[in-house]
């Protein structure tokens, strides 16, 4: 079952990303203190051709696996948290094309678009008034003949202003449940956006996750032709999940290596004394260590039931994903506060070698993209009827 | 009580659908009906209840619920398979 050289890093992909890392880690606290996009950043992702790795090599991408991205998602990560996150969001709206758009003319060819022009995708799935259950609509989208016409109140969509095409959640029809959504691609020049938030918030400044009055007009074959039930169930859920958690987990690593280059620092001036931190680090290890586990236990899951309609859309997999998100956006602000106590007065100070305010800061955002409480309470209603597998291995 | 007119009157009850249950055709999408994740797990609850079956592992997914008729086939082989078990 645990196969290792299904994971083994592909190197040529992770230098392009360490190059993009790079760029990314010189910006991050401009980036941070003026809430701005990582446009430096984004446009190095650019360079190296990353928008399209997961995109099939027959619409011109390089077929990533989703184990390989969210390498990709934890490079980034450990040099700058917003960047990290907007190349996940735009992952996460790429899986779901290749997933449910890929028997399908139109969608094949905007992959081929997004591969060959680099196009950064958004997604706006969040609405005013569903109550942040994005697996309901109120909007709806008319199709009238070839043409679909969408008005949104997107209470976020995060780089909205910067994406190239925006992938929205809406009601199949005007009469349709709350429930029966569909997601359609409109591209930039087929919609307008009436900024009504401006992001101004603790962390994850750069996502610049504005609200916005969404109003497109499109073909409508740009709709996706599978319902959004299955695309949140099949490959949304675990992206997200898995790709979250590897930028979470990239800025813990960053935390950890920074308190792991202080406490050695103190080791070398006193070779004979332990350091105050040792212990503090060897806890944070074991800890950090546990959120890579569970992260690629997540893919190995992911890869056994990706082809299998069935067990991607079961209840074992559901509180599986949920899990993963529930442990690691926990975990990661753990290891960072006690990275913090580490490092000290020079952790909570900015612009020190050992800062750690930032990833405090865009760490606390794991909690709440997606409540946590909302998750529980969606697995322990699972929990309800569906008996956890309780063996090791299987 | 057929099976199905008792699935039919448990997915009234428990099943927070929208629309009326009795206006469904036994092949209509449930989930196109408005039967959300959260609610098809209180109807699974009920079902079991009403049966004195369990669903296994395999069977807790989108498909067993899809449809009256989908939940009835379920049901009826679990039926079968559990009492004889």
């Amino acid at each position: 079952m645990m196969n290792i050289h299904a994971h083994a890093p592909n190197l040529e992909l992770t230098a392009r990303a360490r190059r993009v890392a790079a760029v990314a880690a010189s910006h991050a606290d401009h980036v941070d203190r003026d809430g701005r996009f990582p446009a430096e950043a984004v446009e190095a992702m650019r360079a190296e051709r990353l928008m399209g790795v997961q995109i099939p090599t027959d619409f011109g991408g390089e077929g990533a696996s989703t184990a390989e991205i969210a390498e990709l998602c934890s490079i980034l990560g450990q040099a700058c948290s917003s960047s990290a996150m907007v190349f996940a969001m735009h992952q996460i709206k790429v899986s779901s094309l290749v997933t449910h758009g890929g028997d399908d003319p139109w969608h094949q060819g905007f992959m081929a678009r997004v591969a060959g022009e680099q196009l950064l995708l958004g997604s706006a799935t969040t609405e005013g008034g569903i109550g942040g259950n994005m697996r309901n609509s109120i909007c709806a989208i008319e199709v009238d003949g070839d043409t679909c016409r969408l008005e949104k109140n997107a209470t976020v969509i995060s780089y909205g202003d910067q994406a190239d095409a925006i992938l929205i959640t809406s009601r199949s029809h005007a009469d349709a449940a709350a429930s029966d959504q569909v997601l359609t691609v409109f591209l930039k020049d087929q919609y307008t956006l009436e900024k009504t938030h401006v992001w101004d918030a603790l962390g994850m400044r750069g996502t610049c996750s504005d609200g916005y009055v969404f109003k497109g007009e499109a073909p409508a074959v740009q709709i996706l032709p599978r319902p959004f039930a299955e695309i949140a169930a099949q490959s949304m859920l675990a992206h997200a999940h898995i790709l979250w958690s590897a930028v979470w987990y990239g800025i813990a690593a960053d935390a950890f290596g920074r308190a792991q280059a202080f406490v050695r620092a103190a080791a070398r001036k006193s070779p004979d004394t332990a350091p105050p931190g040792a212990l503090r680090v060897a806890e944070a290890s074991s800890l950090l260590q546990g959120v890579k586990a569970s992260i690629v236990a997540a893919l190995e899951m992911y890869e056994a039931a990706r082809e299998n309609e069935d067990k991607l859309s079961s209840m074992s997999f559901s509180v599986a994903m949920n899990n993963l998100k529930i442990a690691s956006s926990q975990t990661v602000l753990t290891i960072i506060n006690h990275c913090m106590l580490i490092c000290g007065i020079l952790a909570y100070k900015n612009g020190t070698p050992f800062s750690l305010g930032r990833h405090l800061r865009d760490a606390h955002s794991a909690q709440l993209m997606i409540s946590n409480d909302r998750i529980l309470g969606n697995t322990s209603n699972m929990l309800l009827i569906h008996k956890q597998d309780t063996s090791l291995l299987g | 009580m057929s099976a199905v007119e008792a699935i039919r009157s448990i997915v009234a009850k428990h099943g927070k659908l929208p629309v009326d249950v009795a206006t469904l055709q036994d092949d209509a999408d449930l989930y196109a009906a408005g039967l959300s994740s959260f609610a098809s797990v209180q109807l699974m609850l009920a079902i079991e209840e009403h049966f004195d079956i369990e669903f296994p592992e395999d069977r807790l997914n989108r498909k067993t619920f899809s449809s009256i008729k989908a939940i009835t086939e379920v049901v009826t082989e679990l039926s079968k398979d559990q009492q004889a078990a």
